[in-house]
């Protein structure tokens, strides 16, 4: 390799990573922690089967999974223009990752929610315990601890995507590479250089899955017992 | 104590309990048998309203209720006053062998954690499991979870408690500690009505035994003369259709 390459490769480090850590990884840890709450509470309207808002959830879901995401940031950022709503782009992309997000984490929960033996909410009941009350206490905190692998995928698929950004103009990892391959032109490389860096950022997320599932392993009890 | 009457109860075509009528009175045991299919489970979730019955009357110490339109307030009060022990256990996963017993007092009724957990730890030992209050469910054996089950039930010191075949899930070495601990129970006196296929607890144990077939009530008796001269053919062919099987 020559020394020219090396010194690309050097110089251009820090301006990627400084990127991912401004940007990245903001809009994935904000984005996500929406979706979260979206999930939970699509979730849990379908687990309760509430009237009017089941199918309002249902109709959420449809419309997010069926379409891309891609698509779906072009028409937050290019295409609300036109109805007067201007966002910037990163409140913009952290809309539509936590919207679609939702949307899939959303399905892990109800199923979450679904395999908690329904003989334990009627064991809750019997004991004199409101539908909440066995809620807070009994079922979500196992279906939390059940949905806790599927959902840390999520967000590590979640880091990766949101490469998709560059293009509605958020600064981020991805962006920035190009900018400078445009300049350098050594494609390969830096190409190779940003992949290696999401691995790292996907590597760590690795390492805090397992260690939050060795939390939770160590607090015994499990879903299936 | 209780008495339900004119019960009835369908899953769309199927009819599932018909005309039920049933007195227990306080200090009773009393033991419900009949084939599988027969509607006990039924009839027990009737009660505690974990099924809507269509029709029917429950009377629950000295008011009378409408089955087929409860109100959620007497819905929550009739439960604060009874227990229930399942055929499955439903212990709670997450929670220890404690805290399932705890749950219902320092939740459903806001006792102190303290008191709560005195009460938890009589009840858990009057099952004989005090040294297994820090266990979870999945840590313990069939009889263990149903036993934590039955304390969960006492300890909230109901007026009569239901049980659904509970020990017919165990495995045939466990059914024995099970059925010493309900018959502790009934010595103090505790109203029980007892869905089983356990006959030797029928006879000794139970002072009231129910038959029921097809969604019926086709036979009842105090439990020792129901076992020497059972009145109807239908009792004497199920009894000897049991007989044969041991
Ligand atoms: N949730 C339900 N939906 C439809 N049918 C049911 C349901 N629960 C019970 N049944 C039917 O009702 C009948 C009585 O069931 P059950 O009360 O469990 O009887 P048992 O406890 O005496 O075996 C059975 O035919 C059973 O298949
Ligand atoms: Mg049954």
């Amino acid at each position: 390799m020559t020394e020219r390459l090396w010194n690309i490769l050097i110089d251009s480090f820090p301006r990627i990573l400084l990127p991912g850590l401004r940007m990245t990884l903001p809009l994935t840890v904000i984005a996500f922690a929406l979706a979260m709450v979206i999930a939970t509470v699509v979730a849990l309207i379908q687990f309760a089967h509430v009237k009017l808002l089941t199918p309002l959830a249902r109709f959420y879901i449809w419309v997010v999974r069926g379409t891309p995401l891609l698509v779906q940031l072009f028409v937050v950022f290019y295409g609300l223009p036109k109805l007067g709503v201007y966002l910037d782009a990163f409140p913009a992309a952290v809309i539509v990752f936590s919207i679609n997000e939702g949307a899939y984490c959303a399905e892990t929960m109800r199923g979450a929610l679904e395999s908690v033996p329904a003989g334990q909410l009627e064991a809750g009941y019997c004991v004199g315990m409101s539908y909440a009350q066995v809620m807070r206490r009994i079922v979500l905190p196992q279906a939390l601890r059940a949905a806790f692998p599927p959902l840390s995928n999520s967000l590590i698929s979640m880091v990766k995507d949101t490469s998709l950004a560059a293009n509605i103009t958020v600064m981020e990892m991805f962006m920035a590479t190009q900018r400078i391959v445009a300049r350098t032109y050594e494609p390969l490389a830096l190409y190779l250089e940003v992949a290696l860096i999401y691995l790292m950022f996907s590597t760590v997320l690795t390492w805090l899955q397992r260690w939050g599932e060795r939390k939770l392993a160590a607090k015994g009890g499990v879903a299936h017992a | 104590m209780l008495e339900v009457a004119g019960l009835c109860k369908r899953f769309d075509s199927l009819e599932v309990l018909r005309d039920v009528s049933l007195r227990v009175e306080k200090g009773d045991v009393t033991a419900v048998i009949g084939p599988s299919g027969s509607g006990k489970t039924t009839l027990l979730r009737c009660l505690n309203f974990l099924e809507t019955a269509d029709s029917g009357t429950l009377t629950f110490g000295d008011r009378r209720y409408d089955l087929s339109r409860m109100a959620r307030r007497d819905i929550a009060a009739i439960r604060m006053q009874t227990g229930f022990v399942f055929q499955s256990f439903n212990l709670f996963a997450n929670r220890t062998a404690l805290q399932n017993v705890t749950e219902g007092l320092v939740i459903a009724r806001r006792m102190n954690r303290e008191q709560a957990r005195d009460i938890a730890m009589d009840a858990l030992r009057r099952v004989g499991l005090e040294d297994r209050a820090d266990h979870y469910p999945s840590q313990l054996s069939g009889g263990q979870q149903q036993r934590v089950a039955i304390a969960r039930a006492v300890a909230t010191d109901p007026r009569i408690i239901y049980f659904d075949e509970p020990t017919s899930a165990l495995d045939p070495e466990l059914i024995g500690e099970v059925l010493s601990v309900m018959r502790d129970l009934a010595t103090t006196g505790m109203t029980m009505l007892v869905v089983t296929h356990e006959m030797r607890f029928a006879r000794d144990v139970s002072s009231r035994v129910v038959f029921m077939e097809h969604g019926a009530i086709v036979e009842e008796n105090t439990s020792a003369e129901f076992f020497k001269n059972p009145r109807q053919a239908r009792t004497r062919a199920f009894l000897s259709s049991i007989e044969g099987k041991r």
